[in-house]
């Protein structure tokens, strides 16, 4: 890594002090401790003083937000009871009516408390980087040189610092939008928020309880996750390596010199990705309804008396999905592997020839271990998806045939029995349960295949 | 004898030139029978608008579907939506596209202390499925006053942009091609890292650019379950997505099916050739940034 610093960065490293939060408290004076109540002081007195006005400025906001009425102390004081003030009705005297006094919301308050977590957690990290700026400045000033001025400063965000510069939006969208709602809903496993015993507005912690009723032996629950789990796993099992071999197996059968329409057959394919999902979905699920186009035509024909159950049998849904994924994964295969098959080496297949190996010999030594090499990160990723795949149970079955009483269906993956759990039967608590299984699922499966492969290990090793 | 052989291989070939050939005109049939029917349906006419006909394609011929399409806005405005949507897909695609590119500039080119630990963040909350957050991007959304009349425009924007600094792999994969050589060059003229990211790895990523600006474009019209959540019942706001959705509900589906046809061929036109362009622009990139 150090071979690619530029000399200019060599440089710049070596001008830096040693300025760890440590050294900054041991080797500083009064000022820097005193920095450490009163932000930015460090630079006031080192003659940074805008940057010091900046740092003080935080500090106050962040307190003002803190103790303020309905700020960060009350949000952190309610978090461990998650509120407790049922809604009331409270007789109005004057206009002789019942008014409604609003309660507290154990769904604002754990939001609201998550969040201020993560602003103690920012101002830590801001306070940290004051006191030791504070020191750095009072260090260049004492050796006898002049520390950067605020325009400096500026400007070097557009250099040295220009990483600070352009983070700053994507990990702030990532920090609000992604992090605090996961750790949100993370924490929701932890509660009784949901449509059970009615505590939609006011609920508690629970530690454990749903982890166990889900993996108590012979609850309703339980018996439903790991049908579900099960059929997750095999689906995404044939999803991945039936579409894999047999877009393989087309994307051969075009690229052999002498097939003719090549691009005709690639665009033909294509089209499946090129168009919204929600239509082409949709639009297959409406053509093998009970009365849809498909049933009524095979009717017209004579074939079948009665309509075929594609869509409300088990193992006829199921097999649907599998062969609706093949219209849907194939295409994706053969984009890939076209580009794989073009960049293999032709000097191999002329050596084959040569020693007189023929076209299947040729298939198997050089075409298929070469593909297998590439195309295994590929393979990895496409399973996991599968496991994840939303749209294609969701617009194509919805997750049915739905047996009596259970709220996931017989063709539901995890992700849209967790959509269900929390979009329609508001079980918020056991949808965020199944959420944290799902990303463990997911995280054993990567972690054991990703950590072996060459790319995780040797992220730099083709340049 | 030799030319015997020769004669029995090339039939041979024939036979599985054949075969092959076989196979792929099924399979095609089998891959279009989807869009020719909704193309078909799209021009049926007559008394049935709804979801099933006994034939595949219609009896009675019409351009009516389209027409009324635009002309009748009474429950469901289609050209609103498509307005709303093409809104929402520009702004997004502007944010998103200088995101991905300011966060892959810093991946591949720069050295931080942060930045092995980033790529592992981003990797890690990359296996939570989606849609676990989705009720708490909501609240969050909702407490911030966005959910609510002219702001739903401007909460799907946070919404498609928001994550889009985890999704860098590709771009960065591209830069990562361009020698760093340019870059030293550059230094050693006395550029800043600010002019070298514009001045020289941009216009080095031009294919690469094009391509996540059509992806990202697209990402708007195809989203239909965040856009449901966060639109509600306020039509006015509806995306496409929403809308043609909507037309396949209950109370739409009797009259709305064909028109939902309609509005799906007029979608998928755009979007394929868009799809088409962009993986032109995607070979251009992987076949690498400095030629020669």
């Amino acid at each position: 890594m150090s071979n690619q610093l530029t000399k200019a960065d060599v440089a710049r490293k070596k001008q830096k002090n040693p300025d760890s939060l440590l050294s900054a408290l041991q080797n500083g004076g009064p000022v820097v401790w005193l920095s450490c109540l009163i932000m930015g002081l460090g630079n006031i007195a080192a003659g940074q003083i805008v940057k010091g006005i900046i740092f003080l400025a935080i500090e106050i906001v962040f307190f003002a937000f803190m103790f303020m009425q309905g700020g960060g102390i009350s949000n952190l004081s309610m978090l461990p009871s998650l509120g407790d003030r049922p809604m009331q009705e409270v007789w109005n005297d004057e206009e002789g009516i019942y008014e409604y006094v609003m309660g507290d919301q154990s769904l604002l308050i754990l939001l609201f408390g998550v969040a201020t977590v993560f602003a103690i957690g920012l101002f830590i990290v801001l306070w940290r980087a004051s006191v030791r700026s504070g020191y750095k400045a009072l260090c260049i000033k004492k050796a006898g040189k002049k520390p950067w001025s605020f325009i400096k400063d500026i400007k070097e965000l557009f250099d040295s610092n220009i990483h600070k510069f352009l983070m700053l939006v994507p990990f702030g969208g990532i920090l609000v939008f992604t992090i605090v709602p996961l750790v949100y809903m993370i924490c929701m496993a932890f509660t009784d928020y949901s449509t059970i015993n009615d505590k939609l507005i006011l609920f508690d912690w629970v530690g454990l309880d749903n982890f166990k009723q889900l993996f108590q032996s012979g609850g309703a629950i339980a018996g439903q996750f790991w049908d579900v789990l099960g059929w997750t796993l095999v689906w995404a099992f044939f999803a991945t390596f039936l579409n894999f071999f047999l877009g393989t197996f087309v994307a051969l059968i075009i690229n052999r010199p002498t097939t003719h329409f090549k691009g005709l057959w690639r665009t033909i394919f294509s089209l499946t990705i090129a168009i919204p999902q929600f239509v082409s979905l949709l639009l297959i699920n409406s053509m093998f309804r009970e009365n849809g186009i498909v049933n009524s035509l095979f009717q017209q024909w004579g074939w079948i008396d009665t309509a075929l159950p594609f869509l409300t049998k088990t193992n006829w849904a199921r097999t649907f999905v599998i062969v609706v994924n093949l219209w849907v994964g194939i295409p994706y295969t053969i984009m890939q592997v076209t580009g794989i098959l073009q960049n293999i080496p032709s000097d191999l297949y002329e050596a084959a020839r040569i020693d007189g190996a023929n076209a299947v010999q040729q298939f198997m030594n050089i075409t298929l271990p070469y593909m297998i090499f590439v195309l295994t990160p590929y393979i990895i990723s496409s399973f996991t998806g599968n496991i994840n795949n939303f749209n294609v149970i969701y617009l194509l079955t919805g997750g049915g045939p739905n047996p009596e009483l259970q709220s996931a269906g017989k063709t539901d993956l995890l992700v849209t029995w967790l959509f269900k759990l929390t979009m329609n039967e508001q079980k918020y608590n056991l949808g965020a349960v199944i959420g944290i299984l799902t990303f463990v699922i997911l995280a054993v499966v990567s972690l054991v295949t990703y950590r072996s492969s060459g790319s995780y290990k040797d992220e730099e090793g083709f340049k | 004898m030799a030319k015997k052989s020769t004669g029995s291989i090339r039939a041979q070939r024939l036979t599985v030139d054949i075969i092959v050939h076989t196979i792929l005109i099924i399979m095609a049939v089998i891959w279009l029978i989807p869009f020719v029917y909704i193309a078909a349906q799209s021009f049926r006419g007559g008394v049935n608008l709804g979801m099933f006909s006994s034939t595949f394609f219609p009896k009675v011929w019409t351009f009516d579907n389209y027409i009324k399409l635009f002309t009748d806005t009474t429950s469901l405005d289609f050209f609103g939506m498509f307005k709303n949507t093409f809104i929402i897909a520009c702004c997004t695609c502007c944010i998103s596209t200088f995101v991905v590119l300011a966060v892959s500039y810093c991946m591949s080119r720069l050295k931080w202390k942060m930045r092995k630990p980033y790529m592992n963040m981003s990797m890690v909350i990359g296996l939570f499925p989606g849609f676990m957050s989705m009720v708490a991007i909501y609240y969050l959304l909702k407490t911030m006053g966005l959910t609510e009349g002219p702001m739903i425009p401007v909460a799907l924007i946070v919404c498609y942009t928001s994550g889009c600094g985890m999704g860098f792999h590709v771009m960065k994969g591209y830069m990562d091609t361009i020698p760093k050589a340019l870059d030293e060059a550059a230094y050693l003229d006395g550029a800043t890292k600010w002019q070298t990211f514009i001045r020289i790895t941009l216009p080095l990523c031009k294919p690469m650019i094009v391509y996540q600006i059509i992806t990202s474009f697209m990402g708007p019209w195809c989203d239909f379950v965040m856009a449901k959540l966060i639109v509600g019942a306020e039509a006015k706001y509806y995306t496409v997505a929403i809308g043609l959705w909507r037309m396949l509900e209950k109370e739409f589906v009797g009259n709305w099916f064909t028109r939902f046809c309609s509005g799906s061929v007029l979608i998928a036109i755009p979007i394929s050739i868009l799809y088409i362009i962009t993986q032109r622009f995607y070979q251009e990139a992987m076949s690498g940034s400095v030629k020669g």
